[in-house]
Order: structure tokens, then sequence, then C-alpha cells
């Protein structure tokens, strides 16, 4: 009985922790945007930025997601090996974004590939989608919490390159999907870039790199002076807000990286929107809980 | 600076001294029309179920909750990406008088001359910022064909400087995103080149 009421309690904090973070944006998040509309010049982004603020506000006091589209849920989880309910998490979350649904309201985005039928739910065959990563000698997890708009999932490309085209192909291939992809995602755009050994690597690297905070920075030196190179690299060119020009074109670029093989370079990009809803909760093994995403946060 | 409004019913005069770049808001009438609205027009030559003639309407498909007094409230609208539109956009302009076309992203050739020919724009309403947007709606007056269901059905809002609106094609043929594509495609190969000299890291 105790564990029934253990799992009813995480579920519930589930719910509310991911029906809040579609109506609120992260700490991180938010401070860049206000940071790029203070030195934006341009009187047209700044109009476009004072929009973008006039509707967090709007939505935090009316109690609604603030973009319509509330993508599609997608839970990264760092679980602690001793984590008390490492394996009803899987249901746990489910529910979760089944409640989230009713409470936000969240948008049905769920539709079974195939099928081509809108599940009404935001749950279907793997979604929400699990990441999962296991930490020995823990008790807590750590989970960040995703919505996937499509939008801002549209750009994501991965390839493959041959090792001769070095860093410089990487490069070229990250411009080329901003400039040409990113520019409707609801810019201005966090980039992240996963650099591995093979597509789905670079892929999910990438993903998680979009999950890494505004302004940190890969603690390599050669990834981190890429991560800079690219953010001013990417501003010059001056996408600005809505892709309607302007000082700037990304929040930031994050690079997450693993080691390859010799013969290739994977590479990846995915990329979160202005709105980019995500949230972080540490769970303590005793399922006392703490939002590290936005401070002062009440579920 | 004082906000330029446009009012319905608007008249071409209206628009003629507007440039891509403008900001404007809408104050009258903006009807959500969308995808299937428009084949249903164009393709299957059925009748609108609401005059546009002078009129806006905009490609979004709401969130809209019906009220215990019957009515309806609009809780969230946001833009969707209007070049799913650019197939039948000039004819419907040709066909229904509609002056004003808001959306998200820019849109195609088309749509550009059709605007020119009947003396149109279309203006770029901000992506994600779908709460702002319900909350200049004064009241949904009527719903029209809502056996599409809630995204496609045709919402006549009564909005109140509802905005703001970024012309993004203008009277005269001038479409600012493709401006905007062909800005950052210049500027583009010099900044790559830079930074490629900076990250020779295979040695
Ligand atoms: S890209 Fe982001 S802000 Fe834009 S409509 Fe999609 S989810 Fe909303």
């Amino acid at each position: 009985m105790q564990r029934e009421t253990e799992i009813t309690a995480l579920t519930d904090v589930m719910a509310k922790f991911t029906s809040y973070i579609g109506k609120r944006l992260p700490n991180d998040v938010k401070d860049k945007l206000a940071e790029l509309r203070t030195f934006e010049t341009n009187p047209l982004a700044k109009t476009i930025y004072m929009s973008m603020a006039d509707n967090q506000d709007a939505a935090d006091k009316l109690d609604r997601p603030s973009c319509q589209d509330t993508g599609v849920i997608q839970y990264f989880i760092k679980a602690g090996a001793r984590f008390p309910l490492l394996g009803e998490l899987e249901d746990i979350l489910r529910n979760a974004t089944l409640g989230a649904t009713q409470m936000g309201p969240l948008r049905h985005n769920a539709v079974e590939t195939f099928d081509e039928k809108n599940t009404g739910t935001n749950t279907g065959s793997k979604i929400p989608w699990l990441d999962w990563e296991i930490v020995p000698d823990d008790d807590s997890a750590l989970i960040d919490v995703y919505m996937a708009g499509g939008g801002c999932t549209l750009p994501g490309k991965a390839t493959v390159l041959m090792p001769g085209e070095g860093y410089e192909g990487v490069t070229d291939f990250v411009f080329d999907v901003i400039t040409s992809r990113g520019v409707n995602a609801c810019p201005p755009l966090l980039v992240g870039i996963g650099v591995s050994t093979s597509v789905e690597t670079a892929a999910r690297l990438s993903k998680r790199a979009i999950l890494r905070e505004v302004g940190s920075h890969n603690p390599n030196e050669n990834a981190a002076k890429m991560e800079q190179l690219l953010e001013e690299g990417l501003n010059e060119i001056g996408i600005g807000p809505q892709g309607l020009t302007g000082k700037n074109s990304v929040m930031g670029v994050n690079i997450e990286s693993s080691a390859r093989h010799p013969s290739t370079i994977g590479v990846a990009v995915s990329t979160g929107c202005w709105a980019h809803r995500r949230g972080k909760i540490r769970i303590n093994a005793d399922l006392s809980y703490e939002i590290i995403s936005h401070k002062g946060a009440v579920l | 600076m004082t906000k330029k409004i446009l009012t319905t019913p608007i008249k071409s005069e209206d628009l003629e001294s507007l440039n891509v770049g403008d900001t404007v808001y809408l104050t009258g009438h903006l009807v959500t029309c969308r995808d299937v609205a428009h084949r249903r027009l164009i393709e299957q030559k059925r009748e609108l179920p609401v005059d546009l003639k002078g009129g806006a309407i905009f490609h979004a498909g709401p969130i809209v909750r019906k009220k215990d007094d019957g009515k309806f409230e609009m809780v969230s609208i946001g833009p969707t990406t209007s070049m799913r539109m650019e197939k039948f956009e000039r004819e419907f302009i040709k066909e229904t008088g509609v002056k004003l076309i808001v959306g998200k992203g820019g849109m195609g050739p088309e749509t550009t001359a059709g605007c020119q020919e009947h003396k149109a724009v279309h203006a770029i309403f901000p992506g994600g910022c779908a709460v702002l947007a319900a909350t200049l709606v004064e009241e949904i007056e009527r719903a029209e064909w809502q056996d599409l269901g809630m995204p496609e059905t045709l919402w006549v809002n009564r909005v109140r400087e509802f905005g703001p609106l970024i012309i993004s094609i203008d009277t005269k043929g001038n479409n600012l995103i493709e401006q905007n594509k062909a800005s950052f495609n210049a500027k583009k190969q010099p900044v790559i080149d830079r930074i490629k000299r900076q990250v020779g890291f295979i040695k």
C-alpha cells in the first residue's frame, strides 16, 4: 500500500510539473530573451520581443499554455541505480503525461504512425518518449521534461561526414540547417549540435545539447571555442526574432560530443524555439523534490 | 510612435501606402481560415459561409472553450504556417475579396501576385504568442463549418488592435521573407569561411 501511495504522489508531481513547464519558460531562457530584447536595436525586432514577453505574462496570469503547440512530451532521465521507483518510472511518466494533458490542457499531439490516428491522449507507442541514463551509486532521479513542438522539431537533421570534411564540414552543415530550415522554427533558436560517431548517437547528443542551459559551455576547450564561433557567426547573419531580421539569430549554441570511429564524423542538429519549454526536476529517494529550472516554482 | 490601425471592411486605399516591414494592428473582424476552408472554396467550389469582402483571415487553428452560457471563449490562438495555403491563396483572394491575410512565415510568388493584382496584403503575427492573441479577441461572434472540428472551423472573431502584424507581402509585389532569405544567404559565406579557418582541429 505504501508503495501505491508513493507511485500516486510521484505521478501527481510529474503531471503538475509537465503542465507547469508549458506555461512558463525556464529561468535561463527567460533571462536570455530579456537580454536579447534589451540589446536589440531594430525596432521591428524589439516589437516582437515585447510581444513574446507580453505573451508569457498573459500565459502566467491566465494559467494557460503559452504556445498552442504543446508538443510531443519527452522525458530525459538520469536515474540513480538505487532510485526506489526505478522500475515504476516508465508507467509513472506515462500517467503523468495523461494527467498533464487534462490539466494543461495540452494539445493532442500523438499520432500513431502507419495507422495515422491521433490517440487523443498524448500517449502512444513509445510516447511519451523516454531517454535513460543510469547513474551507479545514486538513489535520486534527475528528470528533464521537454515539449517537442512541431515547428522547432522540423529543422532537425543528422548525417555522417567523411573525416576529410572535418570540423569545417560540421560548420557548413550547421549553417545550412539553420539558414534554410531554422528560419521558420520561431527564432531566436537554441541550437544543439551532436558530434559523434553515427547518426543516432549524434542525434541523441544534439537533443541533450538543447537541454543544457543557455550560456553554459562544453568543458572541452575546442568544443567550447566552436560553440562560441558558431554562436557569433550565426548572430552575424542577423536572422532576428521570427526570421524578420535583427541583431541576433540564436539564444546560444550548445555542443555535446562523444568519441568516434576514426573514419566517421556523425553530426546532428536539434533546435529549440524561443518558447523553449523544458524543465529540470530532481526527485530524491524519499520522493521529496527540487525544481531546478524554474526558481520559486510552486506546483 | 502612433499605431497604424486597419479597420474592417478594409479598402484598397488603406493598403496602398503600406510597405513590407511595416507594423499594423487590426480592429474589426478576423476570421480563422486554413487548409480545408481554402480547399472547399477553390477545389470544391463551395460558397464560404462568411462574407470576406474587405475582410481579414487568420491562418490559425485555435483552442476554444464553450462557456456555460453557450458562448465560445478564445483560449489560445496562434498562427500556423501560411505556406501551406500558397497553392490556393491567389484564387482565394480573387474569389473572396479578402484584404488582409495573417499567418506565420512567408508565402510564395503566387500569393505575392494575388496581393498585387487585387490590392491585398499578407502579414505575420509572431509565432508562439497564442495567449497574447487570445486576449486581443473581444468576442467570438459566430462559428461556421463546425463540422470541420475545432482547428478548421471558421471562427468569426471581433478583435481590437490585434497585433503586431508585420506586413510581409505588400500591394506592390514585395515579399519580405524572400528578401530576408536572400540577405541571409549573401551574408553567410564569408562568415562560414572565417569560422572554418579556426576549426582545423584535425591535424
Ligand atoms: S516553433 Fe515553438 S513557439 Fe513556434 S509555434 Fe512551434 S512550438 Fe510554438
